[in-house]
């Protein structure tokens, strides 16, 4: 299914500083009805993703730290069941994951000697229960669980939804009966960085030739092309894997994609 | 000019001082100073006033200081090297040079030096031996083929006339004058008379005389002298010159010696016949022969002359004068104030060479008192002396040698001489040797090819009409006719290309009537003469890797030895010394007749326009320039192919100018230059009109502009050699040679800077400009040119980027193709090490090449060879699209052939590799040993089959290539032809196969073997168990499942709804719930889409789940509000979750989270505490075996550790205190609920 330039606009306005939150998607679902809930979550997830970029450096300043942390403090002192950390990520316009992640790296800082390393900071978010603070330990589960833009788990999404794709997209390939490499073979010849497919035989679709096929498993605003355009793509365009390309970023099989060609 | 040397000499002025004094002469602004020999202080730059009045009075004789040098050390060497070959110097007479006319040809050139040697001269002889002398004689040699007379005969020979020197012309005896071989040294005969190469049969050491008579005539030195003077004297090479009265040479007597029975005469009676032939024979030699020898000088004695005085370093004479005089040559030479480089060079390793002083007077070699330092006495006292000298000059000319080919190094780094008087030299090139890869075959590149068709030429659109393309066509086939006889027959001794050939070519010459016609023949002609002069082969082939067809037949091993044999065979012997007059070698002698014997003054014009086209056209033709920076093996290879297509240009357009210049100066070539000035000058008149064939001047500056000299002087100068004696007269020529000049003292060697010409490119144009400078048309004085006239040249040379000039396009093999005067310097030496100078200029070959002419021609008459040799011939006559198939067809078999052997062979082997490295690790245990080990182990079992490569790469050529030929070619192609084709293309294809995989193969098995063990070991490393059981899904699973992505979504959001914060209306249904389950199993069940990562977060959140539920805080959406899930419900959820867990999920479950603190705390949150459905839980956990009671045991322990409600400590020790010490209870959650009832009350009274 297409989406065109136009309702995508209205869908990312809709988005302006937003919360990640379940409810925030519920609403943005009553509102766009004919979208599917994948393409939401991916226009979603991208449009605040851009947001958090923008605004992050302002949450990791010392002052900021030192200010979140007391008013937890302050806000579990008054009641430790309260959804606190949530709050407060709402509150400052912060993504309550990353949030988490701010005050337990503050928090093991007052508490151990060492400052925490982040793979034990990473460990502890994927694993609250690890975490020596049982009322910390519910406030961070409590902010990952409700975050539907950053944490482990929607990490977890990301990572399943591109292997679902990669899949889906070896399938469909398969069913048309095209010849391809996939990116195992091609590291086995030697490419560092590679598409998803390369096609032995190129297709035409559309009236674009078709040489290699990227599936992002993402939804393909302005930004994210660009971004991948630099990061990847031109790489595969000086290892001459081939100057046209078709790179896929949905949210879903059924659901938006935006294919493009670059020559 | 003495004078200058006698106070350098009395260190009156300093070297330095001296050479800047000279270079001045040459170039007016002062760039000596950043050129000077680093071993020069900076203080022998600053000008001693007393020694700048000293020069400054010298002032006008400034120019003409290096020709007096030159002059000079030829003359003092003449002692020591009359045997040896000609060393040319052309460096006139310069007081003679007449001021207002600097390209009069001088006249009476050594008056001046004949004063600067007065009577008392030690030797006569040394003051005949005028270098000048020498070139004009070597060059007087007549021959059919070459019309130019030698100039010096006309020139400087009259100065000294009357005087004779050892060599001079005319005294040797001459060969027929065979065209191609105008060098005195090939046609020498055997020097029979030498003793020791030709001992008499019976071996009788030579003794009296008249022992016995034998074949071979010994002839008994029988002179009273003999016994008086000392037996070093050596005037042995050209045995014909040195008749004495008594003591007869026997040249050329082998016939007689047979004609004579043995005995039957007497030696007397030998004799006399044998001087009756010989004044036969002197009679009828062209020029006079000198039967007396100079100056009553002792005559050699023929024995014993050819060993080596030991050179002594300890014997050296005047150590400083000859140190002093070796700085200042070197100087001149790094300088480029001496016209040929090289000339130098062979000068010096001929003094290093030097056998034995010829002694002249006793009283001679006494040092004249007070006179050591002079140039009163003889500057070579002895072979010491020479060879001291020589080690000298050669240390300070080691860069230009450690750019000499690998051989000429070896040679010098192995000359013992060298070794005893400079044993840091030695070290020195011997490290240049090893670090050569410069190997340069002497090998003259073969010369005829077979004739090729020109099928483009017979297209009938190009001519006006039939008939003129039926002569054209019966043209073309005469032209062949006639090169084929004349690849017959021209070595039959007799043979004469005029009276053989001549009236057919004019008759063929007369019938091209119309215009068109002859262009069409002049392109055939242009064609025929690139083709078969500038063959591949000829550009290094063999030396560059690509082995001649031929060669690269036979065995890889048995080629080398092969080579070096051809190379010995069919190398010559001398082209003619250091500097060989321009000739026509091989095949190019067939073009140069042809052009005489047709005569066509239409067909020269013609020719000339073709010429001069084609010449612009390579000339201009970019060549591609890649990065020079890049120093990658693989920009290395392109290198190879820049180098290669470089010197194929290079040499093609040396041809073309060699014979433009011969058909645009044939119409003015003369014997002689002309006699008197006023001729002279009246044919300048004239010829100063006369417009140039090729606007040469033009194209020389844009090539010096664009920063190409390199491409261009050398066809420059070829085009220059072959100029007639009045061309370098004319202003537009001499205005070239200026030009020349110029650029020649600008490239000295030493400047290495950024945007310098590489060293090799200014080898190659110093060779080609020096080689020039010696030309007979070319006058002496060229050289050594008024100071006014160079300065207009730095302008040029300083503008543009980077042209071809700055790049590594010449290598050792193009310089020695170019100028193979350069292999001189190894012949030289290598006569040397050979031990027999004796005659024929010092250079002796052991092989006697009896079939040279044969192997010359033809290639061995091997199988193979012939196969070549048909295969040629049939694609000859077959469209050159054939040709073009069969070439691609074997091509691409051969490299699908090393595709195939790669992935069936090697693959296989790669294969076994893992096999066996299983078994090692299995039998070794985990460790397996060293990786490293284990692969020379693997290699060393696997490589062997490598060898199969060969054979499978045969089979596989010889069953793909016939189809792809056949259907590549016509329909319509003949069965045999095509059958031919086929054949030739598997042959090709095999032999590109199984040239690759046999240099490669077992490099190739080593590499993927290696890979293959270093993913097998890794493979080994963490996860070795969890790999192999993973189960995929059933066969009718038809993948669709919901996507795991979704369920962790959905699960996430139950997670989240449970979690809170949530609006009062939110909450799920337990049919949800259970659907969701059933999703996960279907999910688990499919595995399409699961990926680890996702496997095992759903792991988690499923056990986040039944923590959630056991703790009863999911909200459900009931009909009238949110309410409690039901226990019922509860337990069927958990006993979904516990099938998938133990069923469906392939990752470990963390079961152990649902009794994490945070999870238990859930339970201790809630008001009335419900601890049933825990229990149950944990129950059906050890039932179905998915958590052991020990494990249950250590997650409570860690319990302890958190901060609860005392209470609820104590409720959960009572709980699960029985259900760990009892293994088994049938009714667990009565007596659980029981619990919970009793203490509920507790709980809440505590809240």
């Amino acid at each position: 299914m297409i989406l065109t330039k136009a309702q995508y606009d209205e869908i990312a306005q809709c988005l302006v500083s937003v919360p990640p939150t379940r409810q925030s998607l519920r609403k943005l679902k009553q509102r766009f009805p004919s979208q599917s809930q994948a393409t939401l979550l991916s226009i979603f997830s991208q449009e605040y993703q851009k947001h958090i970029k923008r605004t992050h450096a302002k949450h990791h300043t010392s002052e900021a730290i030192e200010s979140y942390y007391q008013r937890y403090l302050n806000g579990v002192g008054r009641n430790g069941a309260a959804p606190v950390l949530l709050d407060l990520a709402n509150e400052v316009d912060y993504a309550p994951s990353l949030m988490a992640r701010i005050i337990l790296e503050r928090f093991l800082q007052e508490h151990e000697e060492t400052p925490p390393s982040k793979s034990v900071i990473n460990s502890m978010l994927r694993d609250p229960s690890q975490i020596p603070d049982g009322v910390l330990a519910n406030q961070v589960y409590q902010c990952i669980v409700n975050d539907c833009c950053y944490g482990p788990l929607v990490d977890c999404i990301k990572h399943a939804i591109g292997h679902e794709h990669e899949v889906l997209l070896r399938d469909l390939l398969l069913e048309k009966s095209l010849s391809f490499l996939d990116e195992d073979q091609l590291r086995a010849k030697g490419y560092d960085k590679t598409p998803d497919f390369i096609l032995q035989v190129p297709v035409a679709v559309e009236g674009h030739i078709i040489h290699w096929i990227e599936s992002k498993a993402s939804f393909g605003d302005e930004c994210s092309h660009h971004a991948y355009l630099h990061d990847q793509f031109w790489s595969y365009w000086n290892s001459s894997l081939g100057r046209h390309s078709c790179r896929i970023l949905t949210s879903s099989p059924s659901a938006t994609r935006d294919r493009s060609t670059n020559n | 000019m003495a004078a200058v040397l006698e106070s350098l000499l009395r260190e009156e002025v300093s070297v330095a001082a001296a050479v800047r004094w000279i270079a001045r002469s040459a170039q007016s602004s002062e760039v000596t100073a950043p050129t000077r020999p680093q071993a020069w202080p900076e203080s022998a730059f600053r000008d001693d006033p007393g020694e700048a009045a000293a020069l400054s009075s010298l002032r006008p004789l400034r120019k003409e200081f290096v020709p007096f040098l030159l002059n000079f050390l030829r003359e003092q060497s003449s002692r020591v090297l009359p045997q040896g070959p000609p060393t040319p110097a052309k460096a006139p007479g310069s007081s003679a040079a007449l001021p207002g006319r600097p390209g009069g040809p001088p006249r009476g050139g050594r008056g001046a030096r004949s004063q600067l040697f007065p009577p008392t001269e030690p030797s006569s002889t040394a003051a005949a031996e005028a270098p000048s002398a020498r070139r004009g004689g070597r060059r007087r040699g007549p021959g059919p083929g070459r019309e130019r007379g030698g100039r010096g005969s006309g020139g400087l020979e009259e100065g000294v006339s009357g005087e004779s020197s050892p060599w001079a012309g005319g005294r040797r005896p001459r060969g027929s004058g065979s065209p191609g071989s105008p060098s005195l040294a090939r046609s020498d005969p055997p020097n029979l008379s030498n003793l020791e190469e030709f001992p008499p049969v019976g071996s009788v050491p030579p003794g009296p005389a008249g022992t016995k008579p034998s074949r071979r005539i010994n002839p008994t030195p029988v002179s009273e002298e003999r016994s008086l003077s000392k037996p070093k004297t050596c005037f042995t090479s050209p045995p014909i010159n040195c008749v004495p009265s008594s003591q007869s040479s026997v040249p050329d007597t082998s016939p007689w010696g047979h004609g004579l029975p043995p005995g039957c005469r007497s030696l007397q009676e030998e004799r006399e016949m044998l001087r009756k032939e010989r004044s036969k024979q002197l009679q009828q030699s062209p020029t006079p022969a000198c039967p007396t020898s100079e100056s009553g000088s002792p005559l050699p004695s023929r024995t014993g002359n050819l060993t080596a005085e030991p050179a002594d370093p300890a014997r050296v004479s005047s150590r400083q004068r000859l140190e002093l005089i070796a700085l200042i040559y070197s100087s001149c030479i790094a300088e480029n104030l001496v016209p040929n480089l090289f000339l130098e060079l062979f000068f010096v390793l001929q003094l290093l060479t030097a056998r034995r002083m010829v002694a002249t007077k006793e009283s001679d070699l006494e040092p004249i008192p007070g006179a050591l330092d002079s140039l009163e006495s003889p500057l070579f006292q002895s072979v010491h002396d020479c060879v001291f000298f020589a080690v000298q000059v050669l240390e300070h000319q080691f860069q230009v040698l450690s750019y000499l080919d690998k051989g000429t190094l070896k040679l010098l780094a192995e000359n013992e001489r060298l070794l005893c008087f400079s044993p840091a030299l030695q070290g020195r090139l011997r490290a240049a040797y090893e670090g050569s890869v410069a190997k340069v075959s002497l090998a003259m590149p073969p010369s005829a090819q077979a004739v090729s068709f020109q099928p483009e030429t017979d297209n009938r659109a190009n001519f006006s009409s039939d008939r003129a393309f039926h002569t054209f066509k019966k043209q073309r086939d005469v032209f062949f006719e006639v090169l084929r006889e004349w690849e017959d027959r021209h070595e039959e001794p007799g043979w004469d290309f005029e009276k053989g050939l001549g009236s057919r070519i004019r008759a063929m010459m007369g019938q091209l009537s119309a215009a068109c016609s002859h262009s069409h023949f002049v392109r055939l002609f242009q064609k025929q003469l690139l083709q078969m002069c500038q063959s591949p082969s000829g550009t290094g082939g063999t030396v560059l890797g690509e082995a001649p067809d031929v060669l690269s037949m036979l065995g890889a091993d048995k080629l080398g030895r092969l080579r070096r044999l051809q190379e010995r065979l069919v190398a010559p012997q001398s082209s003619g010394g250091p500097c060989p007059p321009p000739t026509f070698p091989g095949c190019q002698g067939f073009f140069r007749d042809f052009i005489l014997s047709a005569s066509s003054f239409q067909f020269n014009q013609h020719l000339m326009d073709s010429l001069s086209l084609k010449i612009r056209e390579l000339n201009s033709l970019a060549l591609p320039q890649p990065e020079p920076s890049d120093e990658d093996g693989e920009s290395d290879v392109d290198w190879q192919g820049e180098r290669r297509q470089f010197a194929m240009v290079l040499l093609s357009l040396r041809l073309l100018a060699k014979f433009l210049g011969f058909v645009a100066f044939l119409p003015y070539r003369g014997p002689e230059p002309p006699p008197t000035r006023e001729l002279q000058d009246s044919i300048l008149a004239l010829r100063s009109q006369v417009p140039p064939a090729l606007d040469v001047r033009a194209l020389l500056q844009q090539g010096l502009r664009a920063r190409r000299a390199v491409l261009t002087v050398p066809w420059l100068v070829e085009f220059l050699s072959l100029a007639d004696h009045i061309v370098p007269l004319l202003d537009y020529y001499r205005s070239i040679f200026t030009l020349l000049l110029h650029l020649h003292r600008s490239l000295v060697l030493s400047k290495e800077s950024e945007g310098e010409m590489c060293f090799l490119n200014k080898l190659l144009l110093l060779a080609v400009l020096g080689w020039l400078f010696q030309i007979p048309t070319v006058p002496e004085d060229l050289f050594f040119l008024e100071e006014g006239q160079l300065d207009t040249f730095e302008v040029d040379t300083v503008t543009s980027e980077q042209g071809l000039d700055g790049m590594p396009v010449v290598d050792q093999h193009l310089l020695y193709t170019c100028c193979p005067y350069i292999g001189e310097l190894r012949k030289l030496l290598a006569s040397w090490v050979s031990g027999s100078s004796g005659r024929s200029g010092g250079f002796v070959r052991k092989i006697t090449p009896t079939t040279t002419t044969g192997l010359g021609a033809q290639p061995p008459r091997t199988t193979q060879g012939l196969q070549a040799q048909l295969a040629q011939a049939f694609f000859h006559n077959q469209p050159p699209s054939l040709r073009r198939t069969v070439e691609f067809v074997a091509e691409r078999i051969g490299s699908n052939c090393v595709k195939h052997i790669k992935a069936t062979l090697v693959a296989d082997l790669v294969r076994q590799a893992e096999s066996l490295l299983q078994e090692q690790l299995v039998t070794q245990g985990q460790e397996g040993g060293d990786p490293a080990q284990l692969l020379e182990i693997l290699c060393s079992q696997l490589c062997p089959h490598g060898a199969q490569a060969l054979t499978r790469g045969r089979e596989f050529c010889q069953k793909k290539s016939p189809g792809a030929v056949r259907a590549l070619l016509p329909e319509e192609t003949p069965a045999a032809v095509l059958s031919s084709a086929e054949n030739i293309a598997v042959g090709l294809a095999t032999e590109k196969a199984c040239a690759w995989l046999s240099a490669n193969i077992t490099a190739l098995i080593r590499r993927e073997v290696k890979a293959a063990v270093s993913r097998t070991l890794r493979a080994q490393g963490p996860e070795p168990a969890a790999r192999g059981e993973r189960r995929g899904c059933s066969r009718a699973c038809e993948h669709h499942a919901p996507l795991p992505s979704h369920l962790i979504s959905e699960i996430k959001d139950v997670l989240a709804l449970a979690v809170g914060p949530r609006d009062p209306e939110e909450g799920v249904s337990p049919e949800h719930l259970e659907q969701l389950l059933g999703q996960l199993g279907q999910t688990l069940r499919c595995r399409q889409f699961l990926c680890p990562p996702a496997e095992q977060h759903l792991a988690k959140c499923s056990v986040e789940l039944a923590s959630l539920l056991v703790a009863d805080q999911i909200p459900v959406l009931g009909p009238p509000v949110q309410h409690r899930l039901e226990r019922g419900q509860a337990r069927r959820l958990l006993h979904m979750l516990l099938s998938l867990w133990k069923d469906d999920f392939q990752v470990p479950v963390p079961l152990q989270l649902l009794l994490s603190p945070r999870n238990l705390g859930l339970l201790a949150d809630t008001r009335p505490r419900e601890w049933d459905l825990l229990l149950f839980l944990l129950r059906e956990l050890v039932e179905k075996g998915l958590m052991g009671r020990t494990e249950i045991e250590a997650c409570l322990g860690s319990l302890h550790d958190a901060q609860w409600p005392k209470d609820f400590s104590e409720e959960l020790a009572t709980l699960f205190n029985p259900l760990l010490a009892e293994p088994h209870m049938p009714e667990p959650q009565l007596r659980a609920c029981e619990l919970v009832q009793t203490n509920r009350g507790t709980v809440l009274a505590q809240s």
